[in-house]
């Protein structure tokens, strides 16, 4: 039997009426939009002509498509380093500010910090950060005597945008481990402290066992977000035409569908990242069965 | 039992190291651009922290000097998109929410679980169709496109919403109900001045992305540097900069774009903080 409050009579009206806006994103925003951009790949379509049929077309040049190649690569490479990169520093971070330490609530003002500031706005320093001849990163490695690294040059571009990103992310990740922590009941440590359990011991049996759930969730929406990463991207790599020394995946969706107008490509190229988003969630749901513990 | 003092004092000097260490990384790039943004445009690649002498000549020059006389427009096109954003969400969320968690009506479940499940739609998905829908409707090149979405709901608002107001006992809704108040009167008289935490949150959450969002207003707005939004002009006007040109001034303005998210996270911390660990808890 399900619970809840009977709309009565001319109620029913108010209650579709709750629920229009929403039928409404369904409709345009979200699952319209899915099956639109499904239905848009099998086309070639520049919205100025009338559309032709592509067939599996789209699809199939994306495989000969080598900028498009190098760009889907490079987002696969930057989530394998930011996904794992933000769920353990988040992780480390919130277990230290979950041992009872005086100042928890400042330290955890600071590392959200970034996580409410824009990243067009952040990602302008980092850029006076990263410069070869006059950033402070290499003023630092010159102190100890390091030579100058190029930052954002093709090599290390993809290594300093993702530290970059992690920056920006590790705040968000931290709530979300401290809710997991606190609510791991006191009691287990105590009785683990008496039966003489280390620290180390404790962490490995209870803590990392019981925060599972909050893995799973952290490494879910960290997926999602390294799929779609942009911001920082475009601000720290952008050259001249939409282009970028980091192609990611994104990029070439915009370029191909707002700079070349080729809407069926672009569709494609969507589609193939949530498909690949749809994968990677299977994945972690199976994981979620066999090693997930629920109390 | 002396020893194991010694050890936790030991591991609780490590944390403190460590959290200290961490925090100066999350720090170095906000007191990087407050320390730029006062400095004179000679020093501006000056490698100390405090500047000297200390000046707001960058401060003044943001409003005369970015291209067009444009901030105020800026800010002022920022701030109208990011409140009717947020009053959208805060609406339409709240009335999917409340019949979500409070009205019985067939097909309620299926519903709400094919909602959740549009969270795991990469928004790049949306960008086309909503793309080609409204330029049918004749308006790329205005600010409909970034606000109207925000009046059809949204999945995360209405699971962040649907959550608190499954906590808000339900005697208080027999109780209204006794008192022969309509399904209406319920939402906007019980529920939603109860739920004033959890519509705090999604507000802020509201207001910062949209005053955040790059990629959205770059699809939409026109390219010109009195029609666009704060954080987008900023990142104009950086690539104006390329040339060489006051990185001070920059920074000057890019700590004014996130003033006002500073300010609204240092009064309302605990609601940001509260609305994320909500999210995260399973339901």
């Amino acid at each position: 039997m399900q619970y809840g409050l009977k709309p009565l009579g001319r109620e029913r009206l108010w209650l579709w009426g709750l629920l229009t806006p929403t039928l409404f994103g369904l409709a345009f925003g979200t699952i319209g939009s899915l099956l639109a951009t499904l239905l848009i790949s099998f086309f070639n379509w520049d919205l100025i002509t009338k559309p032709t049929l592509a067939g599996l077309g789209n699809y199939l040049s994306l495989v000969e498509n080598e900028s498009y190649l190098k760009a889907f690569t490079n987002t696969i490479k930057f989530a394998s380093l930011y996904v794992p990169g933000v769920v353990i520093s988040s992780l480390f971070v919130a277990v230290l500010l979950n041992r009872k330490i005086r100042g928890v609530s400042l330290f955890r003002t600071v590392y959200f910090l970034p996580a409410v500031t824009s990243a067009v706005a952040t990602a302008l320093v980092w850029n006076m950060i990263y410069g070869r001849d006059t950033g402070i990163l290499n003023y630092f490695l010159e102190v100890v005597g390091l030579p100058p690294v190029c930052w954002l040059c093709r090599d290390q571009a993809m290594l300093s945008v993702i530290i970059v990103n992690v920056w920006g992310a590790i705040g968000e990740g931290m709530i979300i481990f401290l809710a997991g922590l606190t609510a791991i009941p006191r009691d287990y440590y105590e009785a683990a402290t008496v039966d003489g359990a280390g620290n180390a011991q404790q962490f490995l049996r209870i803590t990392l066992p019981l925060i599972t759930p909050s893995i799973l969730f952290q490494t879910l929406i960290s997926a999602i977000n390294a799929f779609q990463a942009y911001d920082y991207i475009y601000m720290l790599t952008r050259r001249g035409q939409g282009d970028s020394t980091v192609p990611v995946a994104v990029f070439s969706i915009y370029r191909n569908a707002f700079n070349f107008f080729k809407m069926g490509t672009a569709s494609a190229q969507a589609i193939q990242l949530a498909v690949l988003v749809a994968l990677f969630m299977a994945l972690l749901l199976w994981l979620e069965r066999r090693y997930v513990v629920y109390e | 039992m002396r020893s194991q003092s010694g050890r936790k004092a030991a591991l609780d000097a490590i944390t403190y190291l460590a959290l200290i260490v961490g925090a100066a990384t999350m720090l170095l790039p906000f007191l990087w651009m407050v320390s730029v943004s006062l400095r004179l445009p000679a020093d501006q690649w000056s490698r100390t922290l405090i500047p000297s002498p200390i000046t707001i000549q960058n401060y003044v020059e943001v409003w005369d000097k970015l291209p067009e006389r444009a901030f105020p427009y800026l800010v002022f096109n920022s701030f109208k998109i990011a409140i009717l954003v947020t009053v959208g969400q805060i609406l339409t969320c709240g009335m999917a929410a409340f019949a979500f968690a409070v009205v019985r009506f067939r097909g309620r479940d299926v519903l709400f679980s094919l909602l959740l499940a549009t969270l795991t739609i990469p928004g790049q998905v949306a960008l086309i169709p909503n793309f080609i829908l409204f330029k049918y409707l004749g308006v790329i090149g205005t600010q409909l496109p970034l606000i109207l979405p925000a009046f059809w709901g949204g999945a995360f608002g209405t699971f962040l919403l649907r959550q608190y107001f499954l906590t808000i006992p339900r005697e208080l809704v027999d109780a209204a109900r006794m008192d022969g108040a309509s399904l209406w009167a319920i939402f906007w008289k019980v529920y939603m001045p109860l739920s004033r935490p959890a519509l705090a949150a999604l507000a802020i959450f509201s207001f910062k992305d949209s005053w955040n969002d790059l990629l959205h207003p770059l699809v939409y707005l026109p390219t010109d540097m009195k029609r666009t939004t704060l954080t987008v002009g900023l990142a104009f006007f950086q690539q104006q900069l390329q040339m060489g040109g006051k990185f001070t001034v920059l920074m000057a303005g890019a700590f004014l774009s996130i003033l006002p998210l500073l300010l609204i996270f240092f009064i309302a911390q605990r609601y940001f903080i509260g609305g994320i660990a909500l999210t995260g808890l399973r339901r």
